[in-house]
């Protein structure tokens, strides 16, 4: 992926994906191109604890690549888009998708996998087997990037 | 161990490729990392009085006179002052070894000697007085270009490191290529990404609070991705290093540097 590998209107989300919403599974299922993914737990995801959990720097932080101005955090990342806002470009099947596996989106992505599996390799032992987050991390994180409004901008 | 060597074709299309700007993978212009970094950073490393890899330095020095081995043998007995006897050595390392027939970083020479000329105990790979060692031969070459010798012997090994660069790893699922070459100039959370330059080590790290290796740095990098490191001193980092040195091919050797 060189820079002008990416289309600039995609890292800002300005591209909506066409084809169907179809749910993606661990299993590889996931298809490139799709654009949302249903809830994977019943358990509506904790915003405090999607922050919470979003900011530790031990468990491979969103904040490595991103910024989100409203958190007083300094040396936030600059490899991805700015976060702020992002509820307004993106609905909760939409965001969950890009933390499942933003692959699905764009197969050459820096963004790690969060919750799949599929080809990865040479992965320490201490983490072989394990997706990133767990299901209800997942929820837990999309919850809090639905608080990313305009308004919570301000 | 490595493929056998390919035919001459094979070392044409790679000069061809590093020849012609925009077909090798690196298609910015080598950068030191030192150049990256803050200016209170640079100023530790310009200054030799400062630059806390001095004391690697000196420690270096007080190695390769001290008579090791039962026949009591030192460095300098059968080589000489360190300066002339070792300038420009790190700049062209790694190299393939006929003897060992395989290629070499310097550590793994260094072994070779005290093992063999010397028929000592060889420092281990990451023993303090290893880096000091590496130090003292890599002050050798400052100012010089790195470059190593790309061969029959080595472009295996070049194509192997190659491929390491670009392979994704790790539960972070990144190449070594997504950062240092996609990113490089970017912030990643408090660090400004470097292209990933071999040209200043051993580096002291003030992260690490001490100097270390090419094969450390390599191996912090790696377990950042949550990747499994390779061994330090094994095939892979050894055609890893190659590949880098090849990438920055030009650069002026700086050891030892300073960094972040
Ligand atoms: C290693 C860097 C990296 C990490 C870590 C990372 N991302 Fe990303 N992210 C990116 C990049 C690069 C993009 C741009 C799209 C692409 O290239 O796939 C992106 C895109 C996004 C987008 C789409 C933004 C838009 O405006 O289109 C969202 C949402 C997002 N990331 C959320 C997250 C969350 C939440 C986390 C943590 C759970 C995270 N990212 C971790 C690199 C990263
Ligand atoms: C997630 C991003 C990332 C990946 C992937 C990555 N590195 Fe790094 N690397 C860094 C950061 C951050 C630093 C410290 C700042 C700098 O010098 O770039 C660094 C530093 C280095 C340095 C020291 C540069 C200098 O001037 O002293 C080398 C060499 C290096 N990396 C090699 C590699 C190799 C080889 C790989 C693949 C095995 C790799 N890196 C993968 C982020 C990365
Ligand atoms: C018994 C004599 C002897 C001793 C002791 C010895 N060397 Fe050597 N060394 C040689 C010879 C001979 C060569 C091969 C010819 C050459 O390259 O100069 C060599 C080669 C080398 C090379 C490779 C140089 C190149 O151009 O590729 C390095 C590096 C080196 N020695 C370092 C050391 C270090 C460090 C020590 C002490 C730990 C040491 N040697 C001890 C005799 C010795």
């Amino acid at each position: 992926m060189t820079e002008g590998s990416v289309p600039v209107a995609r890292r800002h989300g300005h591209i909506r994906w066409p084809g169907a919403a179809i749910g993606l599974f661990l299993s590889g299922a996931a298809a490139a191109g799709a654009q949302s993914l249903p809830p994977l737990t019943e358990v509506a995801g904790d915003p405090a604890r999607g922050e919470a959990l979003l900011r530790d720097m031990g468990r491979a932080s969103c904040l490595i690549c991103h910024e989100i101005s409203q958190l007083d955090e300094k040396d936030m990342g600059e490899i991805g888009p700015l976060l702020d806002g992002v509820a307004e470009r993106y609905d909760a099947g939409e965001l969950r998708a890009r933390v499942a596996d933003a692959r699905t989106l764009n197969p050459d992505t820096m963004m790690p996998p969060y919750y799949s599996l599929d080809g990865l390799a040479g992965v320490a032992r201490a983490y072989r087997g394990q997706t990133i987050y767990s299901a209800q991390e997942v929820e837990d994180v999309v919850a809090f990037l639905l608080t990313l409004t305009d308004e919570a901008a301000q | 161990m490595m493929p056998a060597p390919r035919p001459l074709m094979r070392l044409a299309a790679w000069l061809c490729a590093l020849a012609l700007p925009g077909l090798a993978t690196a298609q910015d212009a080598p950068r030191s990392g030192y150049s990256y970094m803050e200016p209170e950073t640079q100023a530790l490393q310009d200054d030799d009085f400062l630059n806390p890899g001095f004391f690697l330095v000196d420690q270096g020095l007080a190695l390769w006179q001290q008579p090791m081995g039962p026949e009591g043998q030192s460095c300098a007995g059968c080589h000489g002052a360190v300066e002339t006897a070792m300038r420009g050595v790190a700049a062209r390392y790694p190299a393939f070894d006929p003897a060992a027939d395989r290629l070499m970083n310097l550590e793994l020479r260094i072994q070779a000697e005290m093992a063999g000329r010397m028929q000592a105990t060889p420092f281990d790979y990451s023993a303090p007085e290893m880096l000091a060692l590496t130090a003292v031969i890599s002050l050798q070459s400052r100012g010089l270009e790195m470059r190593p010798e790309i061969n029959d012997e080595t472009l295996p090994y070049l194509d192997m490191g190659r491929e390491i660069y670009e392979t994704r790893r790790g539960q972070l699922n990144l190449a070594c290529l997504h950062c240092h070459d996609d990113h490089a100039g970017e912030r990643l959370r408090g660090d400004v990404i470097s292209q990933g330059q071999i040209n200043a080590f051993p580096i002291y790290r003030l992260l690490w609070s001490e100097a270390g290796s090419r094969h450390r740095m390599f191996e912090w990098c790696m377990q950042s991705v949550r990747a499994e490191p390779f061994a330090r001193g094994s095939d892979e980092f050894v055609a890893l290093e190659l590949y880098l040195a090849q990438r920055g091919a030009g650069l002026a050797m700086e050891a030892p540097g300073v960094r972040r």
